[in-house]
């Protein structure tokens, strides 16, 4: 426990407004760099001040402190453009990310306000102070000091100002850098246990801690670096622009968090096991997630309990606020390619495990080329930040597929191995020639070997089934048409989605012989069915397929049927985890969607979030046990479902190389 | 026994050499070099493509050649007599001559997984091979010669790992005739072992018949039974070994038509099904169902004449799927038919 504390306490996040305007990635940096010991780097890291929590009323006179303020000219030069929204306006329990309340109620303006104030430009702007010297920052260190020996709530809010001064990075979504959302949160797991702590618990911890910064804060002050953070918890609490403070608990969680981050940097080499993801039962992480999003969610009525650790909400209403924040370019914004994706992503234009990698791997390309190195920035850490934050972004549009994860983490690593004295076209250029490496590869060339291989196991006479919508499947009955063989296919659909409608399209449009029928027929066409291919979102490392729902359905029939069923999917793919069912993890999709039935003006079900005992669940993938699979079809060959940690271990070593 | 430890000491090297050695091309090196006679090669290599074939014929008629090991032994003359000069052009050659042979016998799987597997590890090796021709054609022209050996010491280790497995007081039920069973059962004995044999007649073949010459021979109790007794004996039989002429990639199995059933039988009576396989035997094939193996006709002869316009399907072999396969003994050691997938991406890929 107590070497993540340690961490993550270097450097306090500059999270709020308050004053520190930390550079714009500053705080990701900053904590970056903080582990490295390396402090030098942003002059003004500052006192990064954990905005959440603390309850605790500051006096007024600190918010004005002088605290180590990192100068605004240090962020981007479009700072000063940023609405400020004047300090006093913010309040706090206006923010958005209070659960229960609908977004529109606050307007967008909140909207703007939480950003405005995030950037913490206005205050920054108003702060007397520029750059944060060593002695300031001692200055405030003992300030902090004093305030602890006060009295056990200054303390308190001490603790609540340093622990989550590395939240404090993450909260500052809009402040950048911050960390990978998932990834962090998982690591930050063991934080959130301490939430719940009693009040003098935490203070005993928040003595040591604030110790601990007090130490490192003087150790620092030479350098100018924001060590005392701890950030002033009162300052913060007080500029509860901060954003998103509504939390009245406090969260200790947002240290774990930072620490969390810290340590992914750290352990990125070691670490090629991706972190388990947010549970979106847990209130407190899914509040600090909330403060750090881009978008505001509102979570969805009358959930159903099982499901309760997915995320779920209100679809539709992400959309406006995104619209209105589309042409703000400035350090915390996405890139308008990957808000355009992102967009595509919301509506449902860009769905499949395929194309939404390769939508999303081009905009991060775009962005990319696009970007440039701020000054005293390096461009590997800048960089994976900067790409955490977009991640985050695509995220809140809807929940990463299982290839976006894998390339992303592919990326990662790629950015993170890069030789720091590459200048940076060359090293923009070694990114771009890698991420089209990884997509000619793993997914075209990839498909190309699949249909090859698959097309040998269709024979004359056969009567193909497939569900759904699957690129790969497509490709493969296109090319077996092409070849001449004589076969025909049943397409099976489902609702809400009838994907397969598209796949039905595409296949009639080459002459191909179809039967079109629902789920509920399956075992009764089964048995005219001579194999089964079937597309996968993914496999996992016992072998279960996680495909899009209906999929097990359709694989169980067929293996009571003795109809073998190949599964086809590129090993990019492929995961470490196991899954034994399909509720651990799996993503929610718009109750909504199911109330409307095609052809009828009313729907039987309209109303229904008004009535408390129905709950509505649209889920969107399952896993299908490896027994029903008869073969997977990779671009390495064909190869039984219990080779799949074969490939993984023999193929996936490269990346840790 | 210090077989045992070899194996095991190779099979220790092969994880610590991360996986992709050629394990039982370690164990030949260890395997004394058989002197083999000298193939007098008459032809200008210019027509290596028939030579090759007639190399292999030769090969084969060798009394206790496996037959993809013939096929090696084939492919290494051919480097012998090759005249290119770099790699690439012999492997070229190599797997033209390998086209050809495999072309010959269509349907033959320990022929075609032999091929592959010699030129898989020649390609292995020309890929790490940065000295000239000559050099690395000795080096493959070593290796070549020592696959000779590795059918002997594959028998022998299987031999050693399976016999564990037989009990005192057994029943052995057997289908097919399999030369690596037959190693197994003849140790198995030599070790005094009590236990007896029951062996199918195996039509067409009648392979049940020189089984139990050679099992008899050997002093063990054999009984011979009709094919479609299988059913009626399994009660009283302690498990089921059969040999494989190939190990497909799902860890199912390619053997003497008959095999399946007797499989299906015992599973379901839940009785254990060895095979003995050695690990050249493993194909890149995943047959799905009984058709979707190559045909291979054999004659059949019937008792009572065959009406004219009766068809008759003489298919040689069956595919037996992994599921009724409880454990496959080979030079690699005791596998799960599941392993055999891992043996060959390792392999392969």
């Amino acid at each position: 426990m107590d070497s993540r504390r340690r961490a993550p306490v270097i450097g306090p996040k500059v999270r709020q407004v308050g004053f520190v305007t930390p550079n714009a990635d500053s705080p990701g940096e900053g904590v970056m760099e903080k582990e490295a010991g390396n402090l030098t780097t942003n002059s003004p890291t500052p006192v990064t001040i954990a905005p959440t929590r603390p309850v605790i009323e500051i006096p007024h006179s600190l918010k004005a402190d002088p605290v180590a303020v990192p100068s605004p000219s240090h962020r981007r030069g479009n700072e000063v453009d940023i609405p400020s929204a004047p300090t006093a306006s913010y309040n706090p329990n206006d923010s958005v990310l209070d659960g229960s309340s609908l977004p529109s109620s606050k307007g967008g303006s909140t909207i703007n306000d939480v950003y405005g104030s995030l950037v913490s430009e206005s205050v920054a702007e108003s702060s007397p102070l520029g750059r944060p010297t060593g002695s300031t920052v001692g200055a405030f260190a003992e300030r902090v000091k004093q305030k602890t020996s006060d009295s056990a709530i200054g303390s308190a809010v001490i603790d609540g100002g340093v622990a989550s001064g590395k939240p404090g990075k993450g909260s500052k979504a809009n402040n950048r850098g911050i960390p990978a959302l998932s990834s962090s949160d998982a690591k930050s797991s063991e934080a959130p246990a301490d939430g719940s702590k009693p009040l003098k618990e935490r203070t005993s911890k928040a003595e040591r801690r604030a110790k601990q910064e007090a130490d490192r804060a003087a150790k620092l002050a030479g350098k100018g670096t924001g060590g005392g953070a701890g950030g002033d918890p009162n300052a913060q609490t007080k500029n509860s622009k901060g954003k998103k403070d509504n939390a009245p608990e406090k969260k200790s969680v947002q240290a774990p968090e930072k620490k969390g981050s810290d340590k992914s940097s750290e352990n990125q080499k070691k670490k090629e096991v991706p972190a388990p993801r947010l549970q979106f039962d847990d209130k407190e992480r899914v509040a600090k997630s909330k403060r750090r999003s881009l978008v505001e969610q509102t979570e969805t009525k009358n959930r159903v309990e099982l499901f309760r650790h997915l995320p779920q909400f209100v679809y539709g209403t992400q959309l406006p606020s995104l619209e209105a924040k589309f042409f703000q370019d400035d350090a915390m914004h996405p890139h308008p390619a990957v808000y355009q994706v992102g967009l595509q992503y919301l509506t449902g234009d860009i769905v499949g495990g395929n194309a939404r990698c390769v939508a999303m791997l081009m905009a991060l390309r775009s962005m990319i080329i696009d970007y440039e190195t701020p000054p005293e920035k390096t461009l590997v850490r800048d960089l994976v930040t900067r790409t955490n934050n977009h991640v985050n972004f695509l995220i809140t549009c809807r929940p990463l597929s299982i290839s976006m994860g894998n390339a992303i983490r592919l990326l990662k690593a790629k950015i993170a191995k890069l030789d720091p004295s590459l200048p940076e076209a060359e090293a923009k250029a070694s990114l771009i020639a890698d991420i089209d490496t990884f997509m000619l590869e793993k997914i075209v060339f990839a498909d190309k070997e699949i249909v090859k291989h698959a097309v040998t196991k269709i024979r004359d006479g056969d009567v193909v089934l497939t569900h759904g919508y699957s690129s790969v499947v497509e490709m493969i009955l296109v090319r077996a048409k092409e070849m001449g063989k004589k076969f025909r296919v049943v397409v099976i659909d489902s609702r809400p989605k009838l994907e397969g409608r598209r796949l039905l399209r595409s296949l009639l449009s080459k002459d191909i012989h179809c039967t079109y029928t629902h789920t509920n027929a399956v075992p009764y066409i089964m048995q005219e069915v001579t194999r089964v291919f079937l597309g996968a979102a993914s496999v996992l490392a016992n072998g279960t397929v996680y495909a899009r729902v209906g999929t097990a359905c359709v694989a169980m029939v067929a293996h009571s049927c003795g109809v073998p069923v190949m599964i086809c999917c590129e090993t990019y793919k492929f995961h470490e985890r196991v899954q034994l069912d399909s509720i651990t993890s799996n993503e929610l999709g718009d109750p909504d969607a199911l109330v409307k039935v095609a052809g009828r003006k009313e729907s039987a079900l309209e109303g229904w979030a008004d009535n408390e005992h129905l709950q509505l669940l649209n889920l969107t993938y399952d896993a299908t046990p490896a027994d029903y699979v008869s073969m997977i079809i990779t671009e390495l060959g064909m190869v039984p479902p219990t080779s799949v940690p074969v490939i993984l271990r023999e193929y996936r070593k490269e990346p840790a190389v | 026994m210090k077989a045992d430890k070899a194996v095991e000491d190779v099979g220790e090297s092969a994880k610590v050499a991360g996986g992709v050695t050629f394990e039982w091309l370690r164990q030949a090196e260890d395997a004394s070099l058989l002197t083999t006679p000298a193939r007098p090669t008459a032809t200008d290599h210019g027509d290596s493509s028939f030579s090759v074939i007639e190399e292999f014929n030769y090969w084969r008629m060798q009394p206790d050649l496996a037959e993809a090991v013939a096929a090696i032994k084939a492919l290494t003359a051919v480097i012998r007599r090759s005249q290119a000069s770099t790699m690439m052009g012999l492997e070229i050659e190599l797997k033209n001559a390998s086209e050809a042979l495999k072309a010959w016998d269509e349907t033959s799987i320990p022929l075609s997984a032999g091929c592959d597997l010699f030129l898989r590890y020649v390609t292995r090796t020309t890929a790490l091979e940065y000295e000239d021709i000559r050099a690395g054609k000795a080096r493959l022209i070593e290796r070549g010669e020592r696959f000779g050996e590795i059918s002997q010491k594959a028998r022998r280790t299987i031999a050693m790992l399976g016999q564990d497995f037989i009990l005192n007081g057994s029943t052995i039920l057997t289908h097919g005739f399999s030369r690596v069973v037959l190693n197994l059962l003849k140790l198995a004995a030599s070790n005094g072992k009590h236990f007896n044999v029951i062996c199918t007649e195996g039509r067409p073949d009648n392979t049940g018949a020189k089984v139990a010459i050679e099992l008899l021979a050997a002093g063990i109790p054999v009984t011979l039974i009709l094919d479609s007794g299988v059913g009626y004996m399994m009660e009283k039989v302690d498990m089921l070994l059969v040999g494989a002429e190939g190990v497909v990639e799902s860890g199912g199995i390619i053997n003497y038509i008959g095999t399946f059933q007797s499989a299906l039988v015992a599973r379901s009576m839940n009785k254990p099904v060895y095979v003995a396989a050695e690990s050249y035997k493993f194909a890149r094939l995943y047959p799905l169902e009984q058709r979707d193996l190559g045909p291979s006709p054999c004659h059949v002869e019937f008792v009572e004449p065959v009406p004219e316009d009766a068809k008759v399907e003489n298919t040689a072999r069956d595919y037996t799927p992994p599921n009724y396969l409880t454990l496959l003994f080979t030079d690699l050691g005791v596998l799960t038919p599941s392993a055999v997938s891992d043996e060959l991406i390792q392999l392969y890929l």
